[in-house]
């Protein structure tokens, strides 16, 4: 079986204005979601209180928010999550309350309401831990981008780092916006899954860019256009079939792995179907109009062979009439 | 061209079976057991422990499954959980207080793995149940603590000195001491400059007196910080053990704070309970001059006198004690339940460390016949254990607390000054619970996530790929079963978006496989022969497998540096995924498909790959 016959090149690098533009408008669109809604961060982020709790028969949301009521906690938000047997309760931080105390004090009132409740699951965060599991999120997200962007430059090529590292926030900042249209819980998980895309399909870029190298190499006479849609042509498959590898497994997760692994593989799902967009329709266009050459490129990588060899396969403008 | 050295298949062989036996132990599952440790840190595990506890199997007919012993203590596992719970009620009536006996799960792996150090991965909270907290310790506290002792050490060295002063107060985390006169504040200036190296003295004025201002410099400072977060450490481990939790994880975590996970652990208003005691001792004189019953009957209304605090005692009777501390809980290095001789009564028996018995001494010696104050500071609340008359000087260190109820009181406040105090307050700032049937429920999503993305792939792989599908499929299994062994090696903690990052590890190891695939099929519709397509294939994909690893891997490692709990466990597996699947595949893959097509004696016109376009 084979799923991919392409018989020609396909030119990719003309409908680059096209696509950066669809790329340009999600970008607006999640950053303007993003402004207005703004992310509905967990526990993990804000400081509060999450807790899980099971009943054996469908639980009555009305008397569990009574039993919350009834210690004061009047801006807590009770509702039911998977089935109808769990009841997932968020209280904001109480300044006057300390974590411990919190959960506590909520755990007596749900047993005193219904002897059967069984509190399965309490994640408890104070508001500074919170803060500083933001800022440090923060933090991560910033050396990924250095890191990878080092390692293309040297690896590479500037133009391809700057390239690569745009798409690929371009990546970030589309789930980030889903996030906030939909306001799904964003938190500790959900960011491990973002900053494992961030690495994931930076690999998308690489793969095309090795070919774009390779290309300069062997397609001596073809303009800079034509070798990065043969580039993107000839990885195509690859990058149809390892997605749709990688995003099977997502989907197992997403079916199988409950609550907490539900955010993840959401922001993974995002995360895949627009990293194959952003990396070969994003990341290859800039580079191309950041100026991407055969002298940048080869003469980067092939130090050792010195200046002569630079000239040699430097293009002749008269070759592309 | 298509052939490995005979050494390169050994190793992959080798490596294989290693990974196999690491692999194995996660297949045993888990029995119940009972592990026994020394109840105090400080008491050197003793291997004849290990024919103490089966010895009392013995003769209460106990079955178990296996003992051994390890570094921290005596492990048995038996067959259910009844005979594990009588096991641990008979063991703890045996060895009495000495050790903790905690209920445990053990694996049911065989000795033989056992003896090669091959256990099962090390399950997390989330997957395994318990509670984790982290808890804040405040800072100001240890050092406000830490100036309050400075007070009674001045007046100390002052008088022995003979150096006229006004009065020693506390302002903030300085100590403010008053004279009347320069002179004296030069020579106590003098003093104190040689006796604290470490204080920072400064001179000012206010109103008529004339004031030294000690405060602590910034080593100090920083050496109490680290010893308030050791001791408190220390007084977690000894509560903990009180409580019997098997493998409690009690850690620093930054400056300021310690992580304590507690497995198993279900009922968490007690467990907050203890970690959060701040019972202290403070051994103070009783004012005998003013303990007239008018004075008492002020005092009792918030008007002490001058130096003087009022408590209640157990009867609720006002007692007017002296504001001055003579010893604090600190000093004590062990205390324990017993019966005085002569009264018949249950007494606490409190063993005090050098510097405390000298202080114990000179005080009785000078307050022979005056009663003494033992109080007892919980929760904020302070209450005279007991005020018993000083007979004689006490030296040496022992000291017998009498007013006891019971022997249970006894036992109890002996336990709370054992535990010892903490050196300064903390507070829970972050608690993450997860019940024990959740637990379970976490590892069968995690595995059923992975077994059925793992199967999804493969059926799609061999299909599209056909031999070199298969092969790429073993290869990726290759790469589950050594990241399952190094994560049992390492004993790294293995949480619910650690078993996440497996399954995606999996996901994207495939694409190696994928692109070398791809680029042995783009070989073959050049019209390259079959030997020369499968090498070319794996030869030029490698280079971009390595650079996409590499990409990944940073991000990992980001994860790593700045996450915490999950997510570092989520880093962990990741970086390891990437590492496995270099290994698998790209040699494994190329070792199964050099021994299928690179052995054939006749031309190899046609390799299995799927059906190949050709244009």
């Amino acid at each position: 079986m084979e799923l991919f016959r392409i018989k020609k090149d396909i030119p990719f690098m003309s409908y680059g204005r096209i696509t950066t533009t669809i790329s340009l408008l999600t970008f607006i669109l999640a950053v303007f979601f993003l402004a207005t809604r703004g992310l509905n961060f967990g526990v993990d982020f804000t400081g509060g209180t999450v807790m899980e709790v099971n009943y054996p028969q469908a639980a009555n949301l009305e008397s569990v928010r009574k039993a919350v009521d009834s210690i004061g906690l009047k801006e807590a938000t009770v509702q039911n999550f998977g089935s109808s047997r769990d009841v997932l309760i968020r209280l904001p931080v109480k300044p006057e309350l300390s974590v411990s105390q919190l959960s506590e004090q909520v755990k007596q009132a749900l047993v005193a309401a219904d002897a059967n409740a069984e509190v399965r699951r309490v994640e408890s965060v104070g508001a500074q831990v919170g803060d500083e599991l933001y800022e440090n999120g923060g933090l991560a997200l910033f050396f990924v981008c250095i890191g990878i962007m080092l390692y293309l430059w040297l690896r590479f090529e500037w133009r391809f780092a700057v390239a690569a590292i745009i798409a690929n926030m371009h990546d970030v900042v589309i789930i980030l916006g889903f996030f906030a249209f939909f306001q799904w819980e964003f938190n500790l998980t959900v960011l491990a899954a973002v900053l494992a895309v961030l690495g994931y399909s930076v690999n998308e870029s690489v793969v095309v860019f090795d070919r774009v190298r390779e290309n300069f190499r062997k397609m001596r006479k073809a303009t800079v256009t034509q070798v990065i849609d043969n580039a993107i042509t000839r990885t195509m498959s690859r990058t149809i079939i390892t997605h749709m590898m990688t995003q099977t497994m997502v989907g197992s997760m997403l079916l199988f792995g409950g609550e907490v692994l539900h955010n993840f593989a959401l922001a993974l799902t995002i995360g895949i179907l627009f990293g194959i967009y952003s990396s070969v329709l994003v990341a290859s266009p800039i580079a191309m109009w950041l100026g991407v050459n055969r002298a940048n490129l080869i003469g980067n990588t092939e130090k050792k062979e010195g200046e002569s060899k630079e000239k040699v396969i430097e293009p002749d403008p008269s070759e592309f009439a | 061209m298509n052939r490995y050295p005979m050494w390169k298949n050994i190793f992959i062989a080798i490596v294989i079976l290693i990974g196999f036996i690491y692999t194995i132990p996660n297949f045993f599952g888990e029995s119940p057991a009972v592990q026994i440790t020394p109840a105090k840190s400080t008491t050197k595990l003793d291997p004849a422990l290990l024919g103490q506890v089966e010895d009392i199997f013995k003769k209460e007919a106990i079955q178990f499954d296996g003992i051994y012993l390890d570094a921290r203590g005596v492990k048995a596992r038996f067959k259910d959980t009844d005979t594990q719970i009588k096991a641990k009620d008979i063991l703890q009536a045996n060895l009495g207080s000495d050790y903790t006996v905690a209920l445990n799960l053990l694996s049911r792996s065989p000795d033989w793995l056992r003896s090669l150090g091959a256990k099962p991965m090390y399950l997390g909270l989330d997957l395994r149940g318990g509670v984790h907290f982290l808890l804040q310790v405040d800072m100001k506290a240890a050092l406000d603590k830490a100036a309050e002792r400075f007070i009674g050490d001045f007046r100390t060295a002052l008088r022995k000195e003979r150096i006229s002063y006004a009065g020693v107060s506390r302002e903030g985390q300085a100590v403010q001491i008053r004279f009347t006169n320069t002179t004296e504040l030069e020579k106590a200036r003098l003093i104190l400059s040689k006796e604290y190296p470490n204080l920072t003295l400064k001179e000012s004025a206010n109103g008529e007196y004339k004031l030294l201002i000690a405060s602590l410099n910034a080593v100090e400072q920083k050496r109490i910080q680290d010893f308030a977060l050791k001791q408190n450490i220390q007084t977690l481990h000894n509560r903990i053990n009180e409580l019997g939790v098997a493998e409690p994880i009690i850690q620093q975590q930054g400056i300021d704070r310690v992580v304590v996970q507690l497995p198993g652990v279900q009922d968490t208003a007690k467990a907050k309970e203890i970690l959060g005691r701040t019972a202290t001792l403070e051994i103070r004189l009783v004012d005998e001059e003013k303990s007239d019953y008018a004075t008492l009957e002020k005092a009792d209304k918030g008007q002490a006198p001058v130096g003087d605090e009022v408590f209640k005692d157990r009867e609720g009777r006002p007692i007017l004690v002296k504001k001055n501390v003579v010893l604090t809980g600190d000093y004590i290095t062990d205390a324990g339940p017993g019966i005085n001789s002569q009264t018949g009564q249950s007494v606490v028996n409190v063993t005090l460390d050098g510097r405390g018995a000298r202080v114990f001494q000179q005080v009785t010696r000078e307050n022979v016949g005056k009663r003494m104050a033992i109080l007892l500071i919980e929760k904020g609340n302070t209450e005279v254990i007991t005020a018993p008359v000083i007979n004689e000087e006490i030296g040496g260190g022992r000291v017998q607390i009498s007013g006891m109820a019971n022997t249970q009181e006894a036992t109890d406040i002996s336990l709370l000054l054992r535990a010892g105090a903490l050196a300064a307050p903390m507070d829970i700032v972050e608690e993450r619970t997860v019940g024990p049937s959740m637990g379970v429920e976490n590892i069968n999503r995690g595995v059923h996530s992975t077994l059925w993305g793992f199967a999804a792939i493969a059926v799609m792989m061999i299909i599209y790929y056909v031999v070199f599908g298969t092969v790429s499929v073993i290869a990726l299994a290759t790469n589950l079963l050594l990241l399952v062994a190094i994560l049992s090696m390492l004993q790294a903690t293995l949480t619910l978006p650690g078993l996440a990052a497996i399954a995606l590890a999996l996901g994207m190891a495939i694409d190696a496989n994928v692109l070398i695939n791809e680029r042995v099929r783009e070989e073959m519709r050049n019209g390259n022969t079959p030997q020369a397509s499968i090498h070319a294939g794996y030869d030029r994909a490698f280079d971009t497998i390595l650079d996409s690893n590499i990409t990944t891997m940073i991000a990992g490692l980001a994860l790593f540096m700045f996450g915490t709990g999950p997510i570092k466990g989520f880093a962990v597996v990741h970086v390891l995924g990437i590492l496995t699947s270099m290994f698998s595949a790209v040699v494994v893959s190329r070792a199964l498909v050099n021994a299928i097509y690179g052995y054939r004696r006749k031309k190899l016109t046609k390799i299995s790959i799927g059906q190949i376009y050709k244009a």
